[in-house]
């Protein structure tokens, strides 16, 4: 498809003889908003991972803006700040506060006018209602506050793309509401967007297009409102039956 | 507390009884307890121990700075620079793997037998060069240690900004690696500033050299007991200092 933001062909993985993604074809056209939801274990992690190249592919290729970025080789660095990612885990770095967390990166690679950087990471943390919060480490901010720096740091490099990987799970119930409220926030700004996701009310309500994936394929693809109403694989009913009770 | 107290004492108590029964105690507490000697030497020793200081205060750095270049050699992950990484391991098995007495002989003897001019000959340059080969390698591996137990995921988060290996290692993992390994390495630096002694074989007039040259000069073992009081005025300290700070690390962690 001319005009895909990113796309996906025959994307093969395995680990250690275990293959884990098989044969992937995906199309993101830009703005979108996909979800990928499906049982843990289902390759929603290596999915994510593969596609900013975190992982090498084993087979199959990985397109950005009509560039093979998946081709053996490349300089890793300029494609990855081009593609966001936020893990379930936060994984801020612990011996900074969140604001230097923020800008390390940018610093270290954009060329970009130190003050309007900061000025720049300041606006994104009033934004999302952590201003006072920007000079604290990451322990002595709650698990949603570190998500929402973590989803900031990945902000301030400018993504053309923003992978998202079970970003709430981690989180006190109380506390996904916080989080989600971002992505929210950054669907509106038209941010191409991938999550892989258990919040199926939120995929629901948001997502252009759904994925369920199942033992590393993708087996079912659609609008929200038609997977979760009339799903046609035998599979993704049993599936929803199970999450959705 | 009331009980280790007690206990504690009752020892004390009978160890300063019993042991002037032993019947070589006049003796040996003229050779090794002597009020006199002790005040007469006790002044040039610790001069003699500004050396120790000395040799371990400018030790200290060039340690540091081959022991990072060794465990940053070791961490390396681009297939390329391999045979980095086997040098590396080669260099820490062989320095662990040698008492430093024998590196100080070797070094300290070897070097300036080869004819050497001065001040190339000196057995300050050459002791250094021993404690720094074997003592860096102990902190190399201290300090891989310490790479290695900093998760995965930071790496990947600093990766996946866009960051080079290279200022991912300078920025994110170092600086915590550091911080976990500053017990470990506080133990390192009192079995260093112990180890300086052993120069005295060499040739430096340090502290063990200056008490040996009493010992001949006065036929009398107390300088000996002066240098290892002046030790562990120093080494006690440091030591609990290291305990301090890895009981801290611990708390804080759990
Ligand atoms: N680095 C890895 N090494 C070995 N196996 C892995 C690795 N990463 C993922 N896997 C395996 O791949 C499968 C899919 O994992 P993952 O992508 O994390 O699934 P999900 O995110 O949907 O839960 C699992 O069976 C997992 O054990
Ligand atoms: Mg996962």
């Amino acid at each position: 498809m001319p005009g895909a933001k990113l796309s996906l062909r025959g994307v093969t993985k395995s680990f250690g003889g275990q293959a884990v993604l098989k044969n992937i074809d995906l199309e993101v056209t830009e703005g979108e908003m996909i979800c990928l939801i499906g049982a843990s274990g289902s390759g929603k992690s290596t999915l994510l991972r593969c596609i900013n190249q975190l992982e090498p592919v084993d087979e199959g290729t990985v397109w950005l803006d009509g560039v093979d970025i998946s081709e053996p080789g490349l300089d890793l660095g300029p494609i990855r700040r081009r593609i966001g990612i936020v893990f379930q885990s936060f994984n801020l770095f612990p011996h900074m506060t969140a604001m230097d967390n923020v800008l390390l990166a940018p610093r270290r690679v954009l060329n970009e006018d130190p003050q309007s950087l900061r000025l720049r990471a300041e606006e994104k943390f009033a934004r999302f209602g952590l201003l006072s919060h920007k000079d604290k480490y990451p322990d002595q901010l709650s698990g949603g506050q570190q998500q929402r720096v973590a989803v900031i740091r990945a902000l301030t490099m400018r993504p053309e793309i923003m992978l998202f990987d079970e970003i709430t799970s981690a989180l006190d119930p109380e506390l996904v509401g916080e989080v989600l409220d971002v992505l929210r926030q950054l669907r509106t700004e038209g941010m191409t967007m991938i999550l892989a996701t258990h919040e199926m009310g939120f995929a629901r309500e948001l997502a252009d297009r759904v994925c369920f994936i199942d033992g590393g394929m993708i087996v079912e693809q659609g609008p929200p409102n038609q997977l979760f109403s009339k799903p046609k694989v035998a599979r993704t009913q049993e599936f929803l039956k199970s999450v959705l009770r | 507390m009331l009980i280790a107290g007690g206990s504690t004492a009752l020892v004390v108590l009978a160890i300063v009884m019993l042991v002037p029964l032993a019947p070589g105690w006049e003796g040996v507490k003229a050779s090794f307890f002597s009020g006199e000697v002790f005040a007469k030497t006790f002044p040039k020793l610790l001069k003699a121990f500004l050396w120790d200081m000395a040799i371990f205060a400018w030790s200290v750095p060039l340690i540091f700075s081959l022991g990072l270049a060794i465990a940053l050699a070791r961490a390396v992950r681009s297939p390329a620079l391999f045979p980095l990484r086997i040098f590396g391991a080669a260099y820490v098995d062989i320095f662990r793997g040698v008492p430093v007495v024998l590196v100080i002989y070797l070094v300290g003897f070897g070097i300036p037998g080869l004819g050497l001019p001065r001040p190339w000959n000196s057995p300050y340059i050459w002791g250094t060069v021993a404690l720094v080969l074997t003592y860096s390698a102990y902190i190399a591996e201290v300090l891989r240690g310490g790479i290695e137990s900093i998760h995965a995921s930071q790496r990947a988060a600093s990766i996946c900004l866009g960051m080079s290996e290279r200022d991912t290692m300078r920025y994110v993992i170092l600086p915590q690696a550091i911080r976990r390994v500053i017990p470990a390495n506080m133990n390192m630096l009192v079995a260093l500033q112990k180890d300086v002694a052993l120069l005295s074989f060499i040739g430096p007039v340090e502290i063990l050299r200056q008490a040996g040259i009493f010992k001949s000069l006065l036929a009398n073992f107390t300088p000996y007991v002066a240098a290892a009081l002046i030790f562990l005025c120093v080494t006690v300290p440091a030591t609990r200092y290291a305990d301090y700070l890895m009981n801290r690390d611990r708390n804080a962690r759990s």
